[in-house]
């Protein structure tokens, strides 16, 4: 059930095999409820991987033991080979977690000044201000921001030390869709720059859009990894919408087609390849129009896998 | 998996003498700057010792005195001695209740800043609030109270209070390891107000009820405000060794117990 695929789209560059951030067959409980089971995950130098899964499902807690917040019950975290706690490696690492509440009173660049003079070469505030959209409220108190806003102060302190490897945690929650896009920006030019990034998401739109690599995560256990395309391809990949007089019973007798929903005046078809299939329908039916072929979305094939492994789970 | 985990750079950090004495500063002068800014902070614990310093020292009893000491002089000691351990505990245990309990100190843990300076800048600032609430009814005293004193024993009594916070940092420390965000506040308080009370801080101690004086005796309180009184002739009759002696071995327990916490913590996850 854990379906591991070597990924090997990764960005053209000489350190690309390098790995700067590893779980290595992690067990982490908290009591007896167990977080993370046997978990084996990589991040390679110059990498965006997104840690994807629903609430619960163990990604918090995956990048808390990578920054050595909390220790392993077994199997071990490495940080650029080494421990998380190292000073050094916590110089080079910058971090996005969510926070219940940040001191209020502080202005945002009185945040950004504090964090700044932690590290050895942080970026000029004029810089951190822009690559976080803040430009214009660099004198607020954080009580006096938004949601939104909010999450870029955090994002400021994350990247403000100029970190190596950048670890996001659900960086996007409650932003609206122009701050999404905007932090997806800078995102890539962080890549562009060199840096690693692990984020963790439960928008599967966000690690379509800016992962080199997903690694499917639900209850404690990775159980698919590989290129958003490899991820979308490993479930019934697409959906065939037509109007046809052929009968529902007719269209499941179909080869290859997994589940037939009636849709108005339309029938929709699910299916791995769409093209025998159309094939069949076209023959069959003289009549058909309004056809349509549509890949199942990242979101269709996540529900799919997440599906299937409760399934087995419970078992 | 074919894969090589490398060091990628074995750099040690070591940062300057300068760059760590920047942080700790930074980080100490934030603290300030963020519990100044706190109106549930200054409110509670600069204006109540001031306040009451107003009303039952200057007001009420101006021209009274308690053996040799007038009222107004005595009570700068107990009012500074509960004005210390106000900022004291508010200082550090609501703050790291809340920042250990809503996530915030993960993310400072998270990033190079050197642990002991979060614990600093709580325990400095603790301090100068202390020097603050002091001074500011040193200026009440003297301008309004008629308090005279030679300069020696106004610093001496400064230096005292201001000493003093220490045990009360400590136990901030440990309360806010094992109180949670919303409980802290309300914990305090249920310490610092009978701790008050028990020690002579309200009422002067001769006039407290036997069993309380005998509980004062354990009490941290007691002891610091009796070394502030003792500068103004007018303590009771244990010796200043004493009073030292136990303010030392409480501050060394609470830490003791904040430590317990501060490890605990590396293993726990909140938020």
């Amino acid at each position: 059930m854990i379906a591991t695929m070597e990924k090997s789209e990764s960005r053209a560059q000489s350190s690309a095999d390098l790995v700067v951030a590893s779980l290595e067959g992690v067990n982490k409980n908290y009591g007896n409820i167990r977080a993370l089971s046997g978990v084996d995950f990589r991040v390679r130098a110059g990498e965006v991987v997104a840690l994807l899964g629903p609430n619960g499902a163990g990604k918090t807690t995956a990048v808390k033991l990578l920054l050595g917040l909390m220790q392993p019950n077994a199997g071990r975290a490495r940080v650029f080979g080494g421990d998380p706690t190292n000073p050094e490696n916590r110089m080079r690492t910058g971090a996005m977690l969510q926070v219940g509440r940040v001191p209020e009173t502080l202005r945002v660049r009185e945040h950004i000044d504090l964090f700044s003079s932690y590290y050895e070469k942080p970026l000029p505030l004029a810089q951190i201000l822009a690559a976080a959209g803040l430009e214009k409220l660099s004198d607020r108190k954080f009580g006096d921001l938004s949601g939104g806003q909010k999450q870029r102060v955090l994002f400021a302190l994350a990247i403000c030390g100029d970190p190596d490897l950048l670890f996001l945690d659900e960086p996007t929650v409650g932003l609206d869709v122009e701050a999404r896009r905007m932090l997806w920006d800078e995102i890539r030019l962080l890549v562009s720059r060199g840096k690693t990034v692990l984020l963790t998401t439960h928008y599967l739109q966000e690690a379509d859009a800016l992962a080199d690599r997903v690694a499917v995560i639900n209850r404690g256990e990775i159980i698919a990894e590989g290129t958003p395309a490899t991820i979308k391809a490993q479930t019934a990949g697409k959906r065939i919408r037509c109007v046809t007089s052929l009968t529902l019973n007719a269209l499941r007798q179909i080869p290859g087609v997994t589940e037939v929903l009636e849709d108005r005046e339309a029938v929709e078809l699910h299916t791995g390849i769409a093209e025998p299939v159309v094939r069949e329908l076209l023959t069959r039916d003289a009549t058909l129009s309004g056809l349509e072929v549509t890949s199942a979305g990242l979101e269709e094939a996540f529900l799919a896998l997440t599906q299937d492994s409760s399934k087995n789970g419970s078992n | 998996m074919s894969t090589a985990t490398i060091a990628l750079s074995n750099a040690q950090v070591q940062r300057s003498p300068g760059h760590t004495a920047t942080i700790y500063l930074k980080e100490a002068k934030y603290e300030f700057i963020k519990n100044l800014r706190l109106r549930m902070y200054t409110a509670s614990v600069l204006s109540f010792p001031i306040m009451f310093y107003v009303l039952f020292g200057l007001v009420l009893n101006a021209h009274q005195a308690i053996g040799s000491t007038g009222i107004p002089t005595y009570l700068i000691a107990t009012y500074g001695t509960f004005g210390v351990m106000g900022a004291s505990l508010f200082g550090t245990a609501a703050g790291l209740a809340s920042d250990r309990g809503l996530g915030w100190l993960q993310v400072k843990r998270a990033s190079p800043m050197p642990p002991f300076a979060y614990f600093a800048a709580k325990v400095v600032t603790s301090m100068i609030f202390s020097a603050i609430i002091v001074l500011a009814l040193f200026t009440l005293g003297i301008t309004m109270g008629g308090v005279r004193m030679p300069f020696g024993d106004f610093a001496r009594l400064l230096g005292t209070l201001v000493a003093g916070s220490l045990p009360f940092s400590a136990l901030g420390l440990a309360l806010g390891y094992f109180t949670g965000p919303n409980s802290a506040p309300a914990t305090i308080n249920l310490i610092y107000l009978p701790m008050s009370f028990c020690s002579g801080l309200w009422v002067p101690f001769m006039f407290l009820p036997k069993v309380v004086k005998q509980i004062a005796l354990v009490l941290p309180p007691y002891h610091l405000s009796q070394l502030a009184l003792g500068i103004v002739g007018a303590a009771s009759h244990e010796s200043n060794a004493t009073h030292w002696e136990v303010l030392a071995a409480f501050t060394m327990i609470c830490l003791g117990v904040a430590r317990i916490g501060f490890q605990r913590d590396q293993e726990k996850m909140y938020g």
